[in-house]
């Protein structure tokens, strides 16, 4: 019972000091704490994010702002644990949850922690709380600008696109792809195979070899295991065009455009809205218009 | 509280103590995993002590770490009591996986449909759990039912199971149960949230004003589910005719024959209650902790791989389904805290995932060693993870027959 | 609508798929003969792809990447046997552990050594004399213009049955696996012979690697197998521990495969859920009907682990 006593004790010891720590960290610099489902170079996703926050590191310098990233955070319940820790710490000024399957723990979590400021994506969901920023990508846009020239481009007529899962920026991506092809060439023809993972590489590669025996000479495709895709089309002589992150040392010759995510410009509306004492409630969609979405030429 | 040990913590406490006992040829393997990791992790230029002992913050350190350890135990320990029952029936339920899986889509679509229909909570959360038990338990039985009758090896069926799961469940959440909410907008696949009164209480233990525990934590009515069911599950394995039949056809499938038990029918039995249990496991996940089902966009699903994890902690727990509670526990703090690492240290997930690998080898090194020792201390009859070793000369034997 | 569907195209690429397959599928025919069970295969096949990989990124030398794979998948073969042979653990777990161990280190390595996507000049298509130009039924382009390791996969199967069916080695891998005691009694020292098999096993897992990351895909991520290794282990139940059956199973298993990405091509109105699930329920149906057909079981193929 004593002992138990002395722990309490200390641990409201602990509790104290920590309490102590955010009105250390508020002076100078800007702390961020990221947790994203894949790993931090996979030409895709977390990337966009990942590259995004070292952007913003790079323009504000490393004594005024600093961020920790975990990756590799598929299963949601391990990013729950990181998200309450970070929210708890209090030394975090934002705490971003990238991936739009960590929006259920958000809702629960947020409420609990009203100091805190929090941010998601892709989704456009605020959940009515006013410490949570939501963002996404209008990805459908650079979509529709990469399926026209693709249908301007093709010699055979026949365009493959690789995709994941049919979901949010993936869907937005192909949807916006096949209407760009269809606007710029009606009777081009977009074949569309998604291979229900975000991670098989080997399916997805096999995908691609199936779209140029189907006569396909432009790929496209979204999400981390495109890798191999865009491997196919160098060997295979086709032309690639990606997207979320610039794929353009990869593809090389292949590579025509790229959307590429721009992260930072919704970031750095963010950091400002925080240091003037707003902690959230607004949704951002990064679009071609804003720059937060941005077309890369690749080496072809 | 009348605490009044009963015949079931004595035998707890009997498994527990003797573990400990024997315990040095296990030090040593724990010892020798954390060199190993402390290696590597030098090679990353991280501080082995520091790591470690971020690792034991991470698990049991706070109140917090250690609810998020037991919240994290909880799917591993249903999974891990569902495995015991398959693997003392002689059969190796790899599909873990697919019966949570089912059990969550049927136990998500009872709470969705019927959560307006029925107000009282308990018998709400009650069918729930029934449903998923019945779907999970179909699912592993199938597996079941094709060994029995039609000679399909179970490791195979359920290895290719779980992949047919989570391509229906990704067909279900993207189609008839996606949540109507995101049919205009981002499409993610989920359900809509079930209704409040369908939801796990959470746990928290308030004794008077000054003392707390686990008051704001994710820590759920789960637990005490898994530890009731543990229990009910080592009676019905070791004091029924029911789990005295399944354990002969899994201890010699032969001689089980000629005793006059019908082989067959304990096969398909011993799979559909692993199944079964496993798909309490889904549904506990969505009545307890996520409140609807969502796909995570891995190859599991939405499991975590607490399928597999629980195949390791029943086989760490002896085959026991009380001694899959320490088991499972372990392993959920050894999951968590080395999250907790990877957030400290800056280290990568990978490094984790690695050192994760080498504490099971090492710690499944030592397990040889620590069940010859009890042996010869206890002179125990049947050495408690050789239900799996048994297995081929079963399999054998039933080929034989067909 | 049969005729878009069947291509030759179709077949060469269900050849390919089957690849990485029959070699894992292979080593581990070896190992549960001799009554091993090796869950790690996956691992094994992660760890030889990146030392394929980084090899050839490296050198730019196919040769050294092959022999990088092999090393590796053999030293790994070797822990996999110390562990389970002579430290006698649970195979089950230990295979799980090895397997966390590989994914991860093999990701580890690679964000430390190579960081980023790249891609490697791979082994190149290799057609076939003659052969390759076959017009009749596409024989040509399906089998005879595939890369150099896909035909070694190929011409392993009937290796492995000689080895295992004609051979005094095999003979002593059967043994050891049906009955070790009385292997044991006639002089046949058994751990030696499962040390054998393991490592084989685990050399063909290296194999099987560098047949994706230098030959089929020509890149290296994170999880490059995506589990692929389990299936390799479940085709060897579908196949009863017979080289042939091995093959069958990968063929079966592949062709479903390309079918259902060819599918997605010309009936894009087929749920793509449905069509990724068709070849591992495929591979179950198969197996019910095919297991009713051969009732006689031949004693050869059971996988045997000694209960001491």
């Amino acid at each position: 019972m004593r002992k138990n006593f002395r722990l309490i004790v200390l641990f409201v010891l602990a509790l104290a000091l920590t309490s102590l720590l955010p009105a250390q960290a508020q002076d100078a610099v800007f702390r961020v704490a990221a947790v994203a489902p894949s790993a931090t170079n996979d030409l895709a996703f977390s990337q966009s994010m990942y590259d995004a926050l070292l952007a913003i590191q790079k323009e504000m310098g490393e004594d005024q702002f600093q961020f920790v990233f975990q990756d590799g955070t598929f299963i949601v319940d391990d990013a729950a644990v990181a998200l309450r820790e970070w929210a708890s710490s209090g030394e975090y000024d934002l705490v971003i949850a990238h991936g739009s399957q960590y929006g259920a723990i958000l809702e629960e979590l947020a409420p609990e922690f009203p100091d805190v400021s929090f941010a998601w994506g892709t989704d456009q969901n605020t959940f009515g709380l006013d410490n949570v920023y939501a963002y996404t990508a209008a990805s459908n846009e650079g979509g529709f600008l990469n399926g026209a020239m693709a249908a301007l481009m093709t010699k055979t007529g026949v365009i493959g696109v690789v995709g994941p899962i049919e979901v949010g920026d993936a869907k937005l991506y192909v949807d916006g792809f096949v209407a760009g092809a269809k606007a710029a060439k009606p009777d081009v023809t977009v074949n569309v195979t998604y291979i229900q993972s975000f991670s098989d590489v080997p399916l997805a590669t096999e995908a691609a070899k199936t779209h140029i025996a189907n006569g396909a000479d432009i790929l496209t495709g979204t999400a981390q295991m495109v890798v191999g895709a865009i491997a196919v089309a160098k060997e295979e002589g086709a032309l690639w065009f990606g997207t979320q992150s610039s794929q353009a040392e990869l593809a090389a010759e292949a590579g025509v455009q790229f959307q590429v995510y721009k992260w930072e410009v919704v970031l750095r509306d963010i950091i400002a809205n925080i240091k003037a004492g707003k902690l959230g409630g607004e949704a951002y969609v990064i679009t071609l218009a804003n720059g937060g979405l941005v077309m890369e030429k690749g080496l072809r | 509280m009348n605490f009044r040990p009963s015949a079931v913590t004595l035998v707890f406490f009997k498994t527990f103590a003797n573990s400990l006992l024997n315990a040095w040829p296990l030090l040593l393997a724990i010892a020798a995993a954390a060199a190993a990791a402390s290696l590597l992790l030098l090679a990353l230029n991280a501080n082995p002590i520091q790591a470690f002992s971020s690792m034991l913050q991470g698990a049991f350190g706070t109140t917090n770490a250690t609810a998020e350890t037991l919240v994290k135990a909880i799917p591993v320990l249903f999974v891990a009591i569902g495995i015991c029952v398959a693997f003392r029936g002689g059969v190796v339920n790899i599909g873990g996986e697919g019966q949570m899986i089912a059990g969550a889509v049927a136990g998500v679509t009872a709470a969705l449909t019927l959560g307006p229909i029925i107000t009282f909570g308990p018998l709400l959360i009650a069918l729930c759990l029934v449903c998923g038990f019945l779907a999970g338990a179909l699912y592993g039985g199938l597996a079941g039912f094709l060994k029995a009758y039609f000679n399909v090896n179970e490791i195979l069926s359920t290895i290719m199971l779980n992949q047919v799961a989570v391509q229906m469940m990704n067909f279900l959440l993207n189609g008839p149960l996606l949540d109507p909410a995101e049919l205009g907008t981002n499409h993610i696949p989920k359900t809509a949230r079930i209704v409040q009164w369908a939801e796990l209480p959470r746990l928290s233990l308030s004794l008077g004003d000054n003392f707390e525990l686990f008051t704001r934590t994710r820590l759920h009515f789960g637990l005490v589910l898994g530890i009731i069911l543990a229990i009910v599950i080592y009676v019905l394995l070791w004091r029924t005719t029911i789990g005295y039949r399944i354990r002969a056809v899994g201890q010699n499938e032969r001689a089980s024959r000629y005793a006059g038990i019908n082989v067959r029918r304990q096969i398909v039995l011993a799979m559909f209650l692993a199944g079964g249990i496993a798909g309490l496991a889904g549904v506990v996940q969505v009545l307890g902790l996520q409140y609807r089902l969502q796909t995570d966009g891995s190859p599991t699903g939405f499991t975590g791989n607490a399928g597999f994890n629980g195949i390791v902690a029943a086989l760490f727990g002896g085959l026991n389904p009380l001694g899959a509670i320490p088991a499972s526990v372990v392993f959920g703090g050894l999951l968590v805290g080395a999250q907790k690492m990877q957030r400290d240290l800056g280290v990568s997930a990978a490094l984790i995932t690695a050192i994760n690998g080498l504490i099971v080898v090492f710690v499944v090194s030592s397990q040889y060693y620590i069940r010859q020792r009890a042996r010869r201390r206890l002179a125990a009859p049947t050495s408690p993870a050789a239900a799996a070793a048994e297995r081929p000369a079963a399999a054998a034997a039933l080929e034989q027959q067909a | 609508m049969i005729d878009q569907i069947l291509t030759a195209s179709v077949l060469a690429s269900a050849i390919r798929l089957a690849t990485p397959y029959i070699f894992a599928g292979l080593g581990e025919t070896f190992g549960q003969r001799s009554g091993v069970l090796n869950l790690g295969v996956d691992g094994i096949m992660l760890m030889g792809a990146f030392a394929a990989f980084y090899t050839v990124f490296t050198t730019q030398s196919l040769l050294l990447g092959v022999l990088a794979a092999l090393l590796v998948g053999l030293l790994l073969g070797l822990a996999t046997a110390f562990v389970s042979v002579t430290l006698k653990a649970e195979q089950g777990i230990s295979g799980i552990g090895f397997y966390l161990f590989g994914l991860g280190m093999s990701e580890l390595l690679y964000q430390k050594l190579i960081g980023t996507p790249k891609s490697v000049t791979g082994f190149p298509p290799l057609a076939i004399p003659g052969l390759s130009d076959i017009e009749f039924l596409g024989i040509g382009q399906i089998f005879f213009r595939h890369n150099l390791l896909v035909y070694l996969a190929f011409a392993l199967v009937p290796i492995s049955a000689f080895i295992l069916n004609r051979t005094t080695f095999g003979l002593k891998i059967r043994a050891v696996g049906q009955n070790p005691e009385a292997a044991d009694a006639m002089g046949v020292n058994v751990a030696r012979v499962r040390y054998m098999t393991v490592m084989l096993g685990g050399l063909m897992a290296g194999l099987a690697g560098a047949s994706l990351s230098i030959a089929l895909l020509n890149v290296f991520q994170q999880n490059l197998t995506s589990g692929l290794g389990f299936i390799a282990v479940a085709l060897v139940y579908f196949g009863r521990w017979r080289p042939v059956g091995v093959l069958l199973g990968a063929l079966l298993f592949s062709f479903v495969n390309a079918l259902q990405l060819q599918a997605s091509v010309i009936a894009p109105n087929i749920p793509s859920e449905f069509a990724v699930m068709a070849p591992y329920a495929i591979t179950i149906i198969a197996l019910v009907f095919a297991s009713k057909q051969t009732e006689k079981p031949t004693a050869l193929t059971k996988p045997f682990e000694r209960g001491e």
